[in-house]
């Protein structure tokens, strides 16, 4: 037998095997809902209900100046949507019992003497205190109050020192080109910009439903295949299939390569439906994303291979693809931020293919970054594709018991 | 060890445990090329571990094994294209219909296009499953699905076919029909090993083996088999054959009686007198004991008989282990 005829052998035992899986598939409702109705829910699940988008924050005020100027400021601060003014304290101790008592989560503090020191220059002060048992609320308390700062000089700085105002015209909100810009120029300070790029408005679902795509597509694909094999067990359709001449490897193969289609299927999907409810944009290109999603189906799919060669019962075989999924979810920098994991942390979620995934599928939707660009990602995900699919031929016995 | 050219499988020593239990004991085996051989043998006497050794698909605790020359389990996967094998237990794809369950087979086996639709076409038309051809696997009933079964069995005209217990809860005509298939696949050089419970598919069989708590209790044709136990059986025509079969339990010519509707099959003790002196005796036993009446008449062993002889402990083997 020339190496063509066994090559040609191979690729037909592996596409019967393929062909049959696809047929199967394709006749199993209840799979096939899975297929439709995990993303769709999950999608509809996380796009709704984790926001990390902190607004409207209860907020009690305790205003000592009764200003002009102290109520313009506390319309201001409102207008950064961050606070939402709700209680008036009569004193601090009021204040901090509102605090306490859960019914605000921040309190602005305006002194009698704003107007005078700042109309002086002297550096008037204002304070916000925020409730940091809430880390989240507290960072973002932070973050509006410094950018309230800002806006705070940048209006009265001129009016202290008596220059001129034509200068101050502020950043369109809304500007992505970077370089700097001439009005801003000033002789007196260095000047810090931070430019929010990607994702300007720092909405969640914009940022949330890429990640999503990996995390769904660990655990459809998982499950797929780790059932895949089990249940030839259980209906003992394994037997047949073991004592014909099909090998290992072409019965891995034509296993995953049906629900590489599906995947593929999942992930326009999730994309269409976070587009349509969420309006979440689509940089980079669909050819690139689906290459790039391609080896991690894959490696997903040889994963549950190998669970499912250790697993005796669907029952089994499903508990295992949790073990691996919940790591998955939470230390690949889909629930927590990867750079603000410990170190150990850090180093399990680099042999995670989903965290390398993450950055795959975030760079070409969020950035429009190419698949080269992607590559070293990519690499490490083909990397545990060929570990996982050589551990599940391995383990791949045929034989019973 | 040198098997002659026809010798399809063979076996020395076979053994497999399953922890403590020895499902299949030291067990020699010679099959001949073309000839149906059954293994005969009641539930749990090792005929399912037998033939999953020798097909490789369970690796032996000790012994060796040979089948169509090729050393087991070592080279196995170069054996595989040239068996077939029908297990116990339905188990082809029930999601995909008849034809479907063949293409998947041919496939497999690796039938080039040509052929495959050659095999297909002429599988559905011997086995009858032309109007089933679309037909799901799961909606076939008991007799269909064995057909199926046989037809991808043989989808590849394997040299060896190995056939477990395939008559299990099929009706009597189809297992007929079975049969004819059997037989037809013998002619055309087929070598078949099968195993069955059923005493008369056993006697279709060219050589039986007979397996006993894993080991072989006794080799050869039925007849063969059968041969030591002339003389020794008696039908016995009773008014009362209830009562009879118990008053017979006091008689010490009788090493087993078995009820047949209004008769009583008995096989007599090995050292007991020839079959028509012990008719008389056992009438006049039954007279004595208040059953008047009873005619027994020389009647052929069958392989019930067989079988219980070497329940009771008799050296029945035809042939020596090879």
């Amino acid at each position: 037998m020339t190496w063509l005829q066994r090559l040609q052998g191979a690729l037909q035992r592996t596409l019967a095997v393929a062909r049959k899986e696809f047929r199967q598939l394709a006749r199993d409702r209840l799979t096939l809902g899975f297929i439709v109705g995990i993303p769709s829910l999950q999608l509809i699940l996380f796009g709704y209900a984790i926001n990390l988008d902190v607004r409207h924050v209860p907020t009690a005020v305790l205003d000592r100046a009764q200003s002009a100027l102290s109520r313009q400021i506390l319309g201001e601060l409102e207008a950064t949507q961050t606070f939402r003014m709700t209680r008036a304290a009569r004193d601090e101790a009021d204040a901090f019992r509102l605090l306490q008592s859960n019914e605000v989560g921040a309190v602005v503090l305006i002194p009698a003497d704003f107007d005078r020191h700042l109309q002086r220059g002297r550096g008037a002060e204002l304070s916000i205190l925020a409730d940091a048992s809430n880390p989240t609320v507290a960072t973002a308390v932070a973050a509006a109050g410094q950018g309230f700062e800002r806006w705070l000089a940048e209006r009265f700085q001129p009016f202290a020192t008596g220059a001129e105002t034509a200068a101050l015209r502020r950043v369109p909100a809304d500007r992505r080109t970077l370089g700097p810009v001439p009005e801003l120029v000033r002789p007196r300070a260095i000047r810090i910009e931070v430019l929010p790029l990607y994702n300007p408005e720092r909405r969640t679902p914009v940022f949330i439903v890429p990640g999503l795509v990996g995390v769904i597509l660990t655990m459809t694909m998982m499950l797929m295949t780790a059932l895949a094999i089990v249940r030839e067990r259980e209906r003992g359709t394994f037997e047949f299939l073991i004592a014909t001449p099909v090998r290992r490897s072409e019965v891995m193969v034509g296993k995953i390569l049906p629900y590489l289609v599906v995947g593929h299927v999942q992930v326009a999907l999730v994309l269409g439906l976070g587009r349509l409810l969420f309006d979440v944009p689509l940089h980079g290109s669909p050819l690139d994303l689906g290459l790039g999603a391609l080896p991690f189906l894959a490696a997903m799919l040889a994963l549950g291979l190998v669970i499912s060669a250790a697993a005796r019962t669907q029952f089994q075989a499903t508990q295992m693809a949790f073990f691996f999924f919940l790591p998955s979810m939470l230390l690949s920098g889909f629930m927590f931020p990867f750079e603000a994991m410990p170190r150990p942390a850090q180093w399990i979620g680099e042999f995670l293919p989903l965290t390398h995934f993450l950055r795959v599928v975030r760079g070409i939707l969020m950035k429009g970054a190419p698949i080269e660009a992607l590559r070293a990602e990519v690499a490490a995900i083909v990397a545990f594709l060929f570990a996982a699919l050589l551990l599940a031929i391995a383990s791949f016995r045929k034989r019973l018991a | 060890m040198s098997p002659s050219a026809e010798t399809v499988i063979e076996a020395r020593g076979l053994t497999r445990r399953f922890g403590d239990v020895l499902a299949v004991d030291g067990l020699d085996l010679a099959v001949e090329r073309g000839e149906i051989f059954g293994c005969l043998g009641p539930n749990g006497s090792g005929k399912s571990t037998l033939m999953r050794m020798l097909l490789g698909l369970l690796a032996p605790s000790e012994g060796t094994a040979r089948v169509l020359g090729r050393e087991i389990p070592r080279d196995v996967e170069a054996l595989r294209p040239a068996v077939g094998y029908m297990t116990q237990r339905f188990s082809l794809y029930e999601d995909l219909d008849v034809r479907e369950n063949l293409e998947f087979a041919a496939e497999i086996f690796g039938l080039a296009r040509r052929r495959r639709r050659e095999r297909l076409a002429q599988a559905l038309a011997r086995y009858g499953l032309e109007r089933y051809a679309r037909t799901r696997a799961a909606a076939l009933s008991g007799g269909w699905k064995q057909r199926l079964a046989l037809a991808v069995a043989t989808i590849h005209e394997p040299e060896l076919l190995v056939l477990d217990e395939p008559t299990a809860g099929v009706d009597p005509q189809s297992r007929r029909a079975f049969w004819e298939q059997l037989f037809e696949l013998a002619g055309a050089g087929t070598t078949i090993l099968v195993s069955t419970h059923y005493m008369d598919e056993a006697v279709r069989c060219h050589r039986l083996c007979i397996l006993r708590d894993g080991r072989r209790a006794a080799v050869g044709t039925p007849s063969a088999l059968r041969r030591p136990l002339a003389g020794r059986v008696l039908d016995l025509e009773v008014e009362r054959p209830e009562q009879a079969i118990a008053v017979l339990a006091g008689s010490p010519l009788i090493a087993s009686r078995t009820q047949l509707g209004d008769t009583v099959h008995v096989l007599l003790r090995p050292g007991a007198p020839a079959a028509s002196q012990a008719a008389v005796q056992l009438a006049q036993f039954l007279a004595e004991q208040g059953l008047p009446g009873a005619r027994a008449r020389p009647s052929a062993p069958d392989l019930e008989d067989v079988f219980v002889a070497l329940l009771l402990g008799e050296r029945l083997d035809a042939e020596a282990a090879p």
